[in-house]
């Protein structure tokens, strides 16, 4: 069970890709997520998330990633990018 | 999912130079997702691409990775392929760039059955050069160059590319990302030529000019104008006139030009011996 | 090649002599587009390169052909097409392409009488500049220019050797005459020839820079799928082959691109004379007319004329050295040529002066006779 404050949220949002589009706001069937005062996507409510991935999947940005089990952290995953110049 | 697309993206480029909201992204996403699925390792994916936005797309990817002339990239990974068929060859191409300019090379690759899968994504407009219109953009829409409206009609993709012989072709769009996701990963692992059209949008050129709305308006509309193949194949034409038919159109087994080739080979070395 | 090889004497076309000379050189893939007088290289083509394992296409048009050979050469074939006039105008967008991305490939162009159609069984040299400057933007190209069977076979394998070294598109132009004419040529065992390939990365993938030059300006060049993933781009790009505009980079990509023709101008000049030691009258030629200018100086010779032949057998880079050190010490040079006047604003502009310049043309899809230069010589 994830509750409100848990550090381990269920959305993350990597503010420094997310260009403010506002799908996954208006796509999330829980209103999990809101417009910060700069435009960027804020998760307003985590206790709501299903994790049904459709911030993630619909994000034109890659700025989403739900923690779901199999899935991995953005940070790890961006630790991951290696080689290949 | 085996594998995490953050291992197929070169993140050190991010955020990309699409606008906000373009659908390009949504498209980029569903392809990373397939290539996951599928476990395939980085270096066994090669991604060619041509001129215009969708074609920035390699420059952010971790593959062996292409971006060619406009209208090309098909004969470019044509050449790849013959080349080295273990690499999956993957032609990310927009609607000017692949029904355009490059049109010629993409039925010929559909109609030899080349094992390459061709991604289409059509966001009906040239964005890169500011918005003028495609052999896509549907009839009558606004356009740079179209400022009284389109007076020329629009292709099919899918019907053309499923006339020239591909062995896959399907249709989604960005508001069915899973669905397009899951006809990529079909395309990818289709031997012989696929083609997947991505039906996306442009806020910033196609839909300001048109009126269309911002980015969610644009995708709720794309969600409310699509209709099944199979609901389609029930209505008569009127009645599917302006919508958006999405699904699977062809899937076959013809054999593809790479094991064809590999005949030729075997029956020249035996000539040469003889 | 299996088996035991015998250095032989062949009666060859010279379309069959490029053909045979390449798969020597090894060249594994061939896509084009037929095309008259070049349409024998395909055909020899995709019968012998399946034997060897090879790859053969026939591409939907030239601007494809062009393309396919830059993909086969980026995933480790050595590639080549071949084509003539209307077709080498379509191949100029990708071979830009392959010049400015530095992907080795070799492209025929067996010329005819242009422009547009033309005459397509007629030999002409009009397509000298297009070979050098055919594609838009500073770029650097090789062109060799055989004026006979046997040098076919002798400048394809150059081609295909420099092309591979420099990674740069080489231009083998031949003359429709050269292209069906039969002659004998010695055919050479594989170990018997120079065989060049790509410079290959010898760090790890992870330090690999694909444009970073080596030594000698030409940076080393990972096959796709081997582990290295590069990205290669018609943008301008710095050494880790990613986009820049970064006028110092864009500045050093351009003068690095030239600078690797000439500074190794000396190694790829292939010239050839005779009776230019004492000559008061050099023709310069090249193909087919080098021959009739041969001839044209041997009667020269013959009637007291002083005269001598200068053949340059790589025309771009233009050998203006040689060119001007035969100006200092000639009272003139002919140069006849079959366009209106190509070769000779070359050669006026290697020899600054020094000597008169005389050209000489003939535009009528007639190869130049011995006797027409030798007239030319003869006036005083």
């Amino acid at each position: 069970m994830i509750s409100a404050g848990n550090p381990e949220a269920p959305v993350l949002v990597r503010r420094e890709w997310c260009k403010g589009c506002g799908i996954c706001i208006a796509m999330c069937p829980k209103k999990v997520l809101e417009s910060a005062p700069d435009g960027k996507a804020l998760v307003a409510r985590p206790d709501d998330c299903i994790k049904c991935e459709t911030c993630e999947i619909m994000c034109p940005d890659f700025a989403i990633r739900v923690v779901a089990k199999k899935a991995a952290a953005p940070d790890q995953g961006r630790e991951a990018v290696r080689g290949g110049r | 999912m085996a594998r995490s697309i953050d291992e197929y993206l070169r993140a050190r480029f991010m955020p990309h130079i699409w606008c906000p909201g373009c659908g390009h992204g949504i498209i980029l996403n569903a392809l990373l997702r397939a290539i996951a699925r599928l476990d395939l390792p980085n270096d066994k994916v090669c991604v060619v691409s041509g001129i215009g936005c969708a074609s920035r797309a390699p420059g952010y990817l971790d593959f062996n990775t292409l971006h060619t002339t406009h209208g090309r990239a098909i004969a470019f990974a044509t050449g790849i392929k013959l080349a080295n068929p273990d690499l999956h060859v993957i032609v990310v191409t927009g609607d000017g760039d692949g029904a355009a300019i490059g049109g010629n090379h993409l039925i010929h690759a559909a109609r030899r059955n080349m094992g390459v899968t061709t991604i289409m994504f059509n966001n009906s407009i040239y964005g890169m050069t500011s918005g003028q219109y495609s052999p896509l953009t549907p009839s009558g829409r606004l356009a740079t160059t179209a400022p009284y409206g389109n007076v020329e009609r629009n292709f099919d993709m899918c019907e053309l590319v499923k006339a020239s012989g591909a062995n896959y072709v399907a249709r989604a769009t960005v508001a069915h990302a899973r669905q397009l996701s899951t006809y990529i990963e079909r395309a990818i692992t289709t031997s012989g030529f696929a083609f997947v059209e991505a039906v996306g949008n442009c806020p910033t050129y196609f839909g300001r000019r048109n009126k269309l709305g911002g980015p969610v308006e644009m995708v709720e509309a794309l969600k409310k104008n699509s209709i099944t193949a199979a609901a389609a194949a029930k209505l008569d034409p009127a009645e599917i006139r302006g919508k958006i038919i999405i699904g699977e159109f062809y899937r076959g087994d013809a054999p593809g030009y790479i094991e064809l080739y590999d005949g030729v080979i075997e029956r020249a070395k035996e000539a040469a011996g003889k | 090649m299996a088996g035991k090889c015998d250095t032989r004497a062949r009666l060859l076309q010279g379309n069959e002599s490029c053909a045979e000379a390449a798969l020597l050189a090894g060249v594994r893939f061939f896509a084009g587009y037929p095309i008259t007088p070049s349409s024998e290289i395909a055909e020899i083509l995709s019968e012998r390169l399946p034997q060897l394992g090879g790859k053969f296409i026939q591409m939907e048009d030239e601007i494809a052909s062009m393309a396919a050979v830059v993909g086969a050469s980026l995933a480790g074939m050595k590639a080549m097409t071949a084509t003539s006039g209307p077709g080498f105008s379509l191949k100029q967008e990708n071979l830009g392409f392959a010049s400015f991305t530095e992907v080795p490939c070799v492209i025929v162009n067996v010329q005819r009488t242009g422009p547009s159609t033309g005459l397509p069984t007629s030999p002409g040299q009009g397509d000298l500049m297009q070979a050098r400057w055919g594609t838009h933007g500073d770029h650097p190209v090789v062109a060799l220019y055989p004026s006979s069977v046997s040098e076919t076979f002798d400048l394809t394998v150059k081609a295909v050797n420099i092309a591979e070294r420099l990674r740069v598109p080489v231009v083998l132009l031949m003359d429709e005459v050269v292209a069906h004419m039969r002659e004998r040529v010695i055919v050479p065992c594989e170990d018997e020839i120079e065989i060049a390939w790509r410079p290959r990365p010898t760090v790890p993938p992870e330090d690999y820079l694909p444009y970073e030059a080596g030594p000698n300006g030409v940076p080393a060049m990972a096959d796709f799928g081997t582990g290295y993933r590069w990205h290669i781009t018609g943008l301008y790009h710095d050494t880790t082959g990613f986009p820049t505009s970064a006028p110092a980079k864009v500045d050093q990509l351009v003068r690095r691109l030239c600078g690797k023709i000439t500074n190794h101008k000396r190694d790829i000049t292939f010239t050839w004379d005779e009776h230019m030691d004492d000559a008061k009258v050099a023709v310069v030629a090249c193909g087919i007319v080098a021959r009739s200018a041969r001839r044209a100086v041997r009667l020269a010779r013959e009637k007291g004329i002083a005269a001598g032949v200068f053949q340059p057998k790589t025309i771009w880079p233009f050998p203006h050295e040689q060119v001007a050190e035969i100006a200092a010490r000639v009272d003139r040079i002919v140069v006849p040529e079959m366009n209106m006047g190509q070769l000779v604003g070359e050669v006026q502009c290697a020899a600054r002066g020094k000597c008169e310049v005389i050209g000489y043309s003939r535009v009528d899809g007639e190869p130049i006779t011995p006797e027409e230069i030798l007239a030319v010589l003869s006036e005083v």
